[in-house]
């Protein structure tokens, strides 16, 4: 080996030492993805408390929902979260084409939860249910409770949807530039594993607002 | 350095040069990810299923133990803490902890309040 080399190597060495520490970035995003139990947590613990308290009333205004809706769109961020977990495989197996292919299904479904939701949120406002909306005035004071609590998680859960899905736009941009590497994934794992924390969300919110009788 | 280096390679499986901290390669599956799909699918329609019949008070655990069942499939499997370093696992389960721990004191107080 020539000296230029063994101070190329050694020059190597000492910018990955320097600039990639996969274990440390999944420990960041973990304890990023903790703060974000800690948000909702008290959320979900606010709306524990009021379905307590109002418990008849929360069923009446539950079946003012679509239970098929939101069915279909836990069935939708579902798939969208095992196309991200396909696209790591299919990176790790080196297959850059496949793996943004799977990654732009993801960006499709997580576009078409958003469009149920504008339908669902709009029927809705259409109702009148909306916060100080005509309908929500007729209402008890455990409905109008209901619905606050359901614009703002899921409202809050929707702009979850957006920001990751920009997260895996980065991503899927840097794959292309082949920053994003068979050996040097861990950015699309995290962005992966943040997608996978909205879809937790979800899979206690569908039964939670959706699933009352 | 070079020391390191060939510990890290032991542990990762991976030729990598760094500093022990490169990613693993837990040779993942399409197959298992798919199943996992799978199963998640069908506790989602159980669960609709399940809130069709009249089952009082017990629907409400009933649905909260499936959603929980799922995230831990999700857990496990997509976001890859059944293959992770045992640090990941304590941290969810602290994290969990201090959730049902903060939800049962609140419960303290509104069962004696109301």
């Amino acid at each position: 080996m020539s000296q230029n080399t063994e101070t190329a190597v050694q020059e190597e060495i000492h910018e990955i030492h320097m600039h990639r520490d996969d274990f440390g970035s999944k420990m960041g995003m973990w304890l990023f993805l903790f703060t974000e139990v800690l948000l909702f947590g008290g959320l979900f613990i606010l709306y524990a408390s009021y379905r307590f308290i109002y418990a008849e009333s929360f069923a009446i205004a539950a079946s003012e929902l679509d239970v098929l809706m939101g069915a279909v769109n836990t069935v939708i961020l579902l798939t969208s979260s095992l196309t991200v977990v396909l696209g790591i495989v299919a990176l790790q197996k080196n297959n850059k084409k496949l793996c943004l292919f799977f990654l732009w299904v993801t960006i499709a479904c997580g576009i078409l939860f958003l469009v149920n939701k504008y339908f669902e949120w709009g029927a809705k406002f259409h109702h009148g249910i909306y916060p100080k909306g005509p309908a929500l005035q007729d209402m008890g004071e455990g409905e109008v409770m209901y619905f606050g609590l359901y614009y703002v998680m899921t409202g809050l859960h929707g702009l979850h949807i957006i920001v990751g899905l920009a997260f895996i736009g980065f991503v899927m941009w840097q794959i292309k530039k082949d920053v994003i590497t068979a050996t040097n994934f861990q950015k699309l794992e995290n962005s992966g594993l943040y997608w996978h924390l909205v879809d937790i969300i979800w899979i206690f919110l569908f039964p939670l607002f959706y699933l009352i009788h | 350095m070079n020391n390191h280096k060939s510990d890290i390679t032991e542990v990762t499986g991976l030729d990598d040069v760094g500093d022990g901290h490169i990613a693993e390669a837990h040779h993942p599956t399409y197959g298992v990810n798919i199943l996992v799909w799978i199963g998640l699918l069908s506790l989602t329609s159980i669960t609709v299923a399940v809130a069709g019949i009249n089952l009082g008070s017990l629907a409400l655990s009933a649905a909260l133990i499936i959603a929980l069942v799922k995230s831990m499939f999700v857990i496990n499997f997509f976001m890859h803490l059944k293959y992770d370093n045992k640090v990941f696992k304590i941290f969810v389960g602290v994290c969990m902890l201090i959730f049902i721990v903060v939800l049962i004191l609140t419960f303290f107080d509104l069962t004696f309040r109301y």
